[in-house]
C-alpha cells in the first residue's frame, strides 16, 4: 500500500500538470470572482467563505478524472486488481494520493487566497478546519466518481454531472462552517456534522467505488 | 408460485400486457374524476382564492417523484442481489418518468408560489432538495446512456442508485439545517390533525390513486418496451452473425 502510494505521488509531481493544476484554477477562481460581483470589501468579505469553498471543490473536481483513467489506459489499473492487496485498498490508497496531491494544497492555500477576498478576521481558522476536515470527502467521493466513469469515452463531463450533486451535503456544511466562523457565531454544530459526512464517507464510499471497479474491470 | 417468476420476461410481458389497459384506464379514470372534480366540483380557498387547486397537480405529482426514486432503489437492490434483468430495466424505464414528476412538482409549485408567496423560486429545504433529486435523476439517465454494454450499466448505475439515495437523503437534511423555510408542512399525513380540508381532501386522494396508477401504466408500458428492443438487438446480432 505504501509502494502504490508513493508511486502516485512521484507520479502526480513528476509527470507534470497535475500537481499544480488544481491550485491554479484554485487561484484563477478566486481572482476572477472581484472582477465579476465588484470590489467593495463589505461584499467581498461576506461571501468569501463560500467562494472558497466553491473554489476549492471545483478545483477538485478537475483532477478527478486523472485519478484511474492514466492507470486504465495502460493496465496498471488491472494489475492492481489482480494484486493481493484488497481492491477496497487500493482505492482507498488512490483517494489519499488524490487528497494529498490536490485537497492539502488546496487548504493550505485557502487562507492566502481568503487575503484577496478581504475574508474577516476570526474566519482564517475555521475556513482552514472546515476544508481541512471536509476536502477528504471531496476526494472520496470524487474517486468514486472516477470509478464509475473508469470505462467511458468522454467521462469527464458526466464526471462532473455524478460527483456533484454528491457534494452538496459537504458544501453545505463546510461552508457554513467557515461563514458562521467569519462572522464570529459558534461554529460546532456545523463542523461536527461535516466530519461525521467525511468520516462516513471514507468508511463506507470504499467498498461502494470497488465494486463498481470490478464492474468496470469485468 | 413465487413473486420472481415475473422475473421472467416473457413471463412479465405476458401478465403486464394483460393487466397493462386495466392499469391504464383506471388510471386515466382517476385523473379524469380527481381533476374535473378538483378543479370545477370543489369551493375557492378563503385564502389562497382558485390557485389552491394545483395542490391536484403538485402533491400527487411531489408524492411520486420521491416514490420513483424508492422503486428505483428497491429495483436496483434486487438487480444488485438477485440479478433478474427485469428489476434493472424497470430501474431504468422508472428514472425519467420520475424525472418528468419531479419537474411538473417544480413548475406547479413556481406557477403557484408566483401569486402566493410573490416569487417563483425560493431556496426553501423542500424546494432546494428537489431540484437535488432532479439533479440525481439527471445523473442517473446519463450515466444509462452512456454505458455500452447492458449489464455493467445495470450494475453501475444500480451501485449509483443506492450511494445516491444516501447522499439524497444527507442532502434533504442538510439544506433543512442551511435554511428556513418558506413551504408550508405537510399537506397529507396519517395523524388527521394537520390535514387538508375534507372538501379537498376526497379530490385530492382521487388524483394520487390516478397518478401512482399512471405510474405503474408507464413503468411497465417502458419496460416492455426495453425488454422488446433489447430482444430486437439481440435478434440483429444474431442475423448479423449468421
Amino acid at each position: 500500500m505504501r509502494a502504490l502510494l508513493w508511486r502516485d505521488l512521484a507520479l502526480a509531481v513528476r509527470a507534470g500538470g497535475g500537481f499544480g493544476l488544481g491550485l491554479a484554477f484554485f487561484l484563477i477562481v478566486t481572482v476572477l470572482v472581484p472582477f465579476g460581483v465588484g470590489p467593495e470589501t463589505a461584499r467581498l468579505s461576506a461571501i468569501a467563505p463560500g467562494i472558497l469553498w466553491i473554489g476549492a471543490l471545483l478545483a477538485c473536481l478537475l483532477s478527478l478524472d486523472r485519478i484511474f483513467a492514466l492507470d486504465f489506459e495502460d493496465g496498471t489499473l488491472d494489475l492492481l486488481a489482480t494484486a493481493p492487496l484488497p481492491l477496497e485498498g487500493i482505492v482507498a490508497v488512490k483517494a489519499l494520493a488524490h487528497w494529498i496531491t490536490t485537497g492539502l494544497p488546496l487548504v493550505a492555500a485557502a487562507p492566502a487566497l481568503g487575503i484577496f477576498l478581504s475574508l474577516p478576521g476570526p474566519g482564517y481558522p475555521w475556513l482552514f478546519l472546515s476544508l481541512l476536515i471536509g476536502t477528504p470527502a471531496l476526494s472520496v467521493i470524487g474517486t468514486f466518481g472516477a470509478a464509475l466513469t473508469v470505462g467511458l469515452k468522454r467521462g469527464g463531463l458526466l464526471l462532473s454531472l455524478l460527483v456533484l450533486p454528491l457534494y452538496v451535503p459537504t458544501l453545505i456544511f463546510g461552508a457554513e462552517a467557515a461563514r458562521r466562523g467569519a462572522a464570529g457565531l459558534p461554529v460546532e454544530t456545523p463542523l461536527l456534522l461535516l466530519a461525521g459526512v467525511s468520516a462516513g464517507a471514507l468508511a463506507l464510499l470504499p467498498f461502494a467505488a470497488a465494486a463498481v471497479l470490478r464492474v468496470s474491470l469485468r | 408460485m413465487s413473486l420472481w417468476e415475473y422475473a421472467n420476461p416473457v413471463r412479465f410481458i405476458r401478465v403486464t400486457d394483460r393487466v397493462l389497459p386495466v392499469v391504464a384506464a383506471s388510471a386515466l379514470g382517476c385523473l379524469v374524476v380527481g381533476l374535473v372534480w378538483g378543479f370545477f366540483f370543489t369551493p375557492d380557498d378563503y385564502r389562497q382564492g382558485s390557485t389552491v387547486k394545483i395542490i391536484y397537480l403538485h402533491v400527487p405529482a411531489a408524492l411520486m417523484a420521491i416514490n420513483a426514486w424508492l422503486m428505483m432503489l428497491v429495483a436496483s437492490l434486487i438487480w444488485v442481489v438477485r440479478r433478474h434483468h427485469v428489476s434493472a430495466l424497470a430501474a431504468r424505464a422508472a428514472a425519467p418518468v420520475g424525472a418528468t414528476m419531479t419537474v411538473i412538482a417544480l413548475a406547479t409549485g413556481a406557477i403557484w408560489g408566483q401569486p402566493m408567496w410573490g416569487t417563483w423560486w425560493a431556496w426553501d429545504p423542500r424546494l432546494t432538495s428537489f431540484l437535488i433529486l432532479f439533479l440525481f435523476y439527471l445523473g442517473y439517465m446519463a450515466l444509462w446512456e452512456a454505458i455500452e454494454n447492458d449489464d455493467s450499466a445495470a450494475d453501475l448505475t444500480s451501485i449509483l442508485c443506492l450511494v445516491g439515495s444516501v447522499f439524497a437523503l444527507l442532502s434533504r437534511y442538510a439544506v433543512n439545517f442551511w435554511n428556513q423555510g418558506l413551504h408550508q408542512g405537510a399537506s397529507l399525513s396519517l395523524d388527521k390533525e394537520e390535514n387538508v380540508a375534507d372538501v379537498f381532501y376526497m379530490p385530492l386522494l382521487v388524483c394520487i390513486a390516478g397518478f401512482v396508477l399512471l405510474f405503474v401504466a408507464l413503468v411497465f408500458l417502458r419496460t416492455q418496451t426495453e425488454i422488446r428492443a433489447r430482444r430486437m438487438r439481440a435478434i440483429l446480432a444474431r442475423e448479423r452473425m449468421a
